[in-house]
């Protein structure tokens, strides 16, 4: 008997992307009826519909449930992730408003773009098979594609999409490669099965297959993380995409293919860690060292921001290779920091640049903070919270994701990443030279925060400054969701 | 162990290190414009602040070993962080200092600063709180946390408010400082795992921690790493070439909290974690700290000499000054230990008032080149009587209270190794050769510029500033007692921690000084002497040939001294 949809289907698992996706298709559909000067109803819609989203996730805490022929899995990890990326996408929904009025191409495309990437990382953090990791590493991807072109008429934007367009795919080419091999090796892309099979319990693994396998997919990975050295599209796609677009790039897709990071090293290949420790011990010292270093050098703030987060995958990577779930809950939890105060700093450039056409440039920042003191409190919070300085969510984040490496044996780890941190004060902290101690060279153009761009920075501070001050809540749902995957 | 007094019901520790906070979130609600209304509020609150700490001296119980007004609330009990606070008498004096240089601080700046005076004050205020918490945090994640809290108001002090190359100084300061104490980060945190090691409990209680076995090569390691961070604060010679810089670019107040408070972090940080919790690597480092302290002392001096700015020489003459107290510290001994304690007091009033001094002559001249003045007793003589007290007590003279601290420390350095006092005590006669002759050329002699002519002497508010100081300086200085019976008990618990958690490896290893450092080794040969656990009884009889040879003033601090009791026995304290 042929059915339809196989047995173990449960939709209810899965709810919160049918919700995403569904309203995606809405979006797309809405367009046709909105009329001119309407558009900008899709936000509404598509917030609303994150919110939504969010709400059943947030239901679905504390379930575990596997379907799909075991290749979803509904876990704290996956829940926890989920949360994540719907509020990153609800809070860049929010940043992106006045943008697109500037730019006037407010679509209802853009958020439905928005929203099929935020359903390829959930893919990704629900994945349980590396055909579910590839399939959501995909959705996501070319909804970055398009969304890195979306200022059609910018040489700049054109010149980022097809970056990343192109590296993009050949990393999506050797990961599924890659994926190829282990199956070839192993039998199997159920992660499970493949952890099973190199632990040995069936029999020997064909080395050679399994390790270029395993070498193919940490590379693809780490091309989505934007680690040392697969990093070079970051600063230009960066730089290129629509500011918002960045601020996305930079939050959700990383911690997203974080989330994969995770599920594939920790439960696929954890009983190999012997053989990858140090290769992804070194791509963390490597992404630290050169993120940290080529951001001083950089006079544009995107750009600057761009090497700062290949700086903080670094750190992430450092509690990956720490292994455990005290690894795995400092990697959770610095990402959850991580997403916070970027997103900050990306809504005060976004601000600036919206009002005042400047803000890209480190030197538009001079003589800020006195012109406009809340501007200028707030980023001054996001840039001591990248750079780990308490009492901020970054400091708690690398206080743990350190603590980690010391307790696995790797203190020389702990050692680089916080002589890499202090090198990052610098540039953070160049920031409140220029708004503090600095005149400015021009007159500002008087700055109003609009509505939906001040819930984002409330967003963004709140989930700056709470875990920073009162980090238990936080971080014991960091800790639940890496036990989960243990379990 | 027992809480301490509160008061309107909220426990003094917190009180006091919160305070201030408060104060500069109300502050927020000021308009910016009424400076006027700004600075009288500012001052207000750290006239409380400075209230509020006093409980913590009159109701101290001396003799009581361990910590006083502790307050232990679970912060991240998943991580076994704390909200952990408490006192010994080190502490106490340390805040106590610290809330009346920040007062005094305050009322300084009301005619030096004029620009974006609320965030200036709002800066104030918050520095306080993380001064006060880093010197009554007994957590390590909540004392790192005050340590770094200082990091952004006093950066942004120096930076906003400062001389014409604050930028660079600004920068310097907060690189050399943060470089230092994230490593020690990586250290708090070995010393967490290996604590969970080795009793199965998740803390970062340092009453717990000091509890912690470690083998002789984490020891040094993390000696290492702590050292590290607080030589920088200190700051030790080499790593003190920020400090010239970030003094004499920041505004008056902000050399006066650097120099009054912030470096005594770094000694503090010595006395209170690096040494007790890793006694072995203590040791084993002594002989370079020494060095590196003795170095300090002259070097520190010597560039002093040569200055031409005034600003300048006092900053150098910190380096100078703060060798002597980490000499004290190192002697390992308890007059070392005690002297030193009391001389991060001094230097803090006799520095603090110096910067003092120097701005309110810059504040009129707006130079501080030496070359610029010459007979100034004449035109302002209150402030040439003032200016003349802080320099004494500066260079130790007796009955001040700059003596009764140098005076400790080189005991202390003589009970430990004869060349290094003998060494260190040319510093005290470089300090007064540097300071009265800067003296000499700013005060007196003919009035050879005319600009200062008619300059206006102390102001009734600049006498105010200098005055309580003052008070200070004189009362220690003539009854040192009173302060010096807070140390008794904390440098015989520093002592008895060290040796009772190194003594196993004493007996294994008779060589302990080994010659590993060969510089140094002859420094080292009396190594015994620096562990008075054995030697304590014969010690103190020459501590009494000394003090009563000592001048008269010192009589009371030597009292305090002979009764010491050997380490091991129980604290006991004379009245």
């Amino acid at each position: 008997m042929n059915l339809p949809i196989p047995i173990d289907a449960p939709l209810g698992m899965i709810e919160p992307l049918l919700i995403v996706c569904g309203v995606a298709i809405f979006l797309l559909m809405l367009d046709l009826v909105l009329p001119h000067g309407k558009k900008h109803v899709s936000g509404y819609v598509a917030f609303a519909g994150l919110l939504w989203a969010l709400w059943r996730t947030l239901a679905q805490w504390g379930m575990s449930e596997r379907g799909y022929a075991g290749m979803v899995a509904l876990d704290n990890l996956s829940t926890l992730f989920n949360v994540l990326f719907l509020s990153t996408t609800a809070v860049v929904v929010l940043m992106s408003r006045p943008f697109l009025e500037e730019e006037n191409v407010e679509q209802p495309e853009y958020y439905s773009l928005l929203l099929f990437a935020t359903s390829g990382m959930m893919m990704l953090a629900s994945g349980l098979d590396l055909i579910t990791l590839f399939l959501g590493i995909e959705v996501l991807s070319v909804s970055l594609y398009i969304l890195a072109g979306y200022r059609r008429n910018s040489d700049a934007s054109n010149e980022a999409a097809m970056k990343y367009f192109l590296l993009g795919a050949f990393a999506s080419g050797i990961l599924l490669y890659g994926i190829a091999l282990v199956y070839g090796a192993t039998g199997t892309t159920n992660l499970d099965r493949i952890g099973d099979a190199i632990a040995g319990t069936g029999g020997p693994v064909p080395e050679g297959l399994f390790y270029a396998g395993m070498a193919m997919i940490l590379v693809g990975l780490c091309f989505k993380v934007a680690a040392v050295p697969f990093h070079m599209w970051t600063p230009d796609v960066y730089q290129g995409a629509p500011t918002p677009v960045t601020a996305f790039f930079s939050a959700g897709p990383k911690a997203a293919a974080f989330a994969a990071f995770i599920r594939t090293f920790f439960i696929a290949f954890g009983p190999a860690q012997a053989e990858w420790d140090m290769v992804l011990s070194v791509i963390a010292v490597l992404t630290m060292v050169v993120g940290n270093v080529a951001a001083i050098a950089q006079t544009n703030v995107k750009r600057m921001l761009a090497y700062s987060s290949i700086a903080h995958s670094g750190y992430v990577l450092v509690g990956l290779v720490s292994g455990g779930v005290i690894g795995g809950t400092g990697a959770v939890f610095y990402l959850m920091a991580y997403v916070a105060m970027n997103l900050g700093a990306f809504a005060i450039v976004i601000l600036l640049e919206a009002k005042s056409g400047r803000g890209e440039e480190l030197k538009d920042y001079a003589g800020l903070g006195f012109k406009y003191p809340l501007i200028g409190i707030l980023l001054s919070i996001f840039m001591i919270s990248l750079s780990g300085i308490p009492p901020t969510a970054g400091f708690i984040g690398k206080l743990y994701l350190f603590g980690g490496a010391v307790q696995s044996g790797h203190v020389w780890l702990a050692v680089i990443g916080v002589l890499a941190s202090a090198t990052s004060v610098f540039y953070y902290l160049r920031l409140l030279v220029l708004m503090y101690m600095r005149e400015p060279q021009e007159s500002f153009p008087p700055v109003k925060i609009p509505l939906a761009l001040a819930l984002a920075l409330l967003v963004a501070s709140v989930g700056t400054l709470w875990p920073g001050l009162f980090p238990s809540t936080w971080f014991s749902a960091a800790q639940e969701s890496v036990r989960s995957l243990f379990s | 162990m027992t809480p301490g007094p509160t008061v309107m019901g909220i426990p003094v520790l917190s009180l006091v290190t919160f305070l201030p906070l408060v104060g500069a979130l109300f502050l927020l609600l000021i308009p910016a414009a009424k400076t006027g209304v700004i600075r009288g509020f500012t001052f207000l609150v750290t006239v409380l602040t400075f209230l509020a700490s006093l409980p913590l001296f009159t109701a101290f119980k001396f003799g009581q070993r361990g910590m006083q007004f502790v307050e232990k609330v679970p912060w991240v009990p998943n991580l076994g962080i704390e909200y952990h606070m408490g006192v010994d008498g080190v502490s106490v004096l340390l805040i106590l200092m610290t809330t009346l240089i920040t007062a005094v601080a305050v009322l300084s700046s009301f005619a030096a600063i004029t620009d974006r005076v609320k965030t200036y004050m709002a800066l104030l205020l918050v520095l306080e709180t993380g001064m006060v918490g880093v010197f009554a945090a007994l957590d390590l994640v909540l004392f790192y946390m005050f340590w770094e809290v200082v990091l952004i108001p006093m950066y942004l002090l120096i930076g906003v408010w400062g001389g014409p190359r604050r930028i660079y100084a600004a920068v310097k300061f907060i690189l050399y400082t943060v470089a230092g104490s994230l490593l020690m980060l990586v250290g708090i945190l070995y010393l967490y795992f290996a604590h969970h090691a080795a009793f199965g409990e998740y803390t970062f209680d340092l009453l717990k921690l000091y509890d912690t076995p470690l083998g002789r090569t984490p020891q040094l390691w993390l000696f290492a790493a702590f050292a590290l961070a607080f030589a920088i604060k200190v700051p030790m010679f080499p790593f003190h070439t920020w400090l010239p810089d970030a003094h004499v670019e920041a505004p008056t107040a902000g050399s006066v909290i650097l120099a009054g408070v912030l470096l005594k972090m770094g000694t503090y940080g010595f006395f209170r974690f690096a040494m007790p919790l890793f006694p072995e690597g203590a040791i084993a480092f002594a002989p370079l700290l020494i060095a590196l302290s003795v170095i300090g002392i002259i070097y520190g001096a010597l560039v002093a000499m040569v200055q031409s700015d005034v600003k300048k020489l006092v900053a150098y003459s910190s380096v100078s000054h703060l060798g002597f107290v980490m000499l004290g510290l190192f002697a390992l001994n308890a007059q070392g230990i005690q002297g030193s304690v009391l001389q991060m007091v001094n230097h803090g009033l006799s520095t603090g008032a110096l910067f003092l001094a120097v701005g309110i002559i810059y504040e009129r001249r707006h130079t501080r080149e030496i070359s610029e003045f010459g007979g100034i007793s004449e035109i302002m003589p209150w402030f040439a009587a003032v200016f003349l007290v802080v320099v004494l007590s500066s260079l130790g003279l007796p009955g001040l209270n700059g003596f009764i601290g140098e005076f400790l420390i080189l005991l202390g350095a003589f009970r430990m190794n004869t060349w290094v006092a003998g060494i260190s005590a040319t510093g005290v006669i470089l300090g007064a050769v540097y300071l009265l002759w800067m003296f000499q050329r700013v005060m007196f002699g003919p009035v050879t510029n005319e600009k200062n002519r008619g300059l206006p002497d102390l102001t009734r508010r600049e006498f105010w500033v200098m005055a309580p100081v003052i008070l200070f300086i004189v009362w220690i200085g003539v009854y040192p007692n009173t302060f010096l019976r807070f140390l008794d008990v904390p440098a015989t618990e520093l002592i008895e921690r060290m040796s009772s958690r190194t003594v196993a490896e004493r007996t294994a290893e008779p060589e302990m000084y080994g010659g590993d450092e060969p510089g140094d080794a002859q420094g080292m040969e009396e190594g015994d002497g620096t562990m008075p656990a054995d030697t304590a009884g014969t010690m103190l009889g020459r501590g009494m040939v000394e003090g009563e040879t000592g001048a008269q003033a010192d009589s009371a601090g030597v009292e305090t001294i002979a009764p010491n009791p050997p380490a091991g026995s129980p604290g006991r304290v004379t009245p």
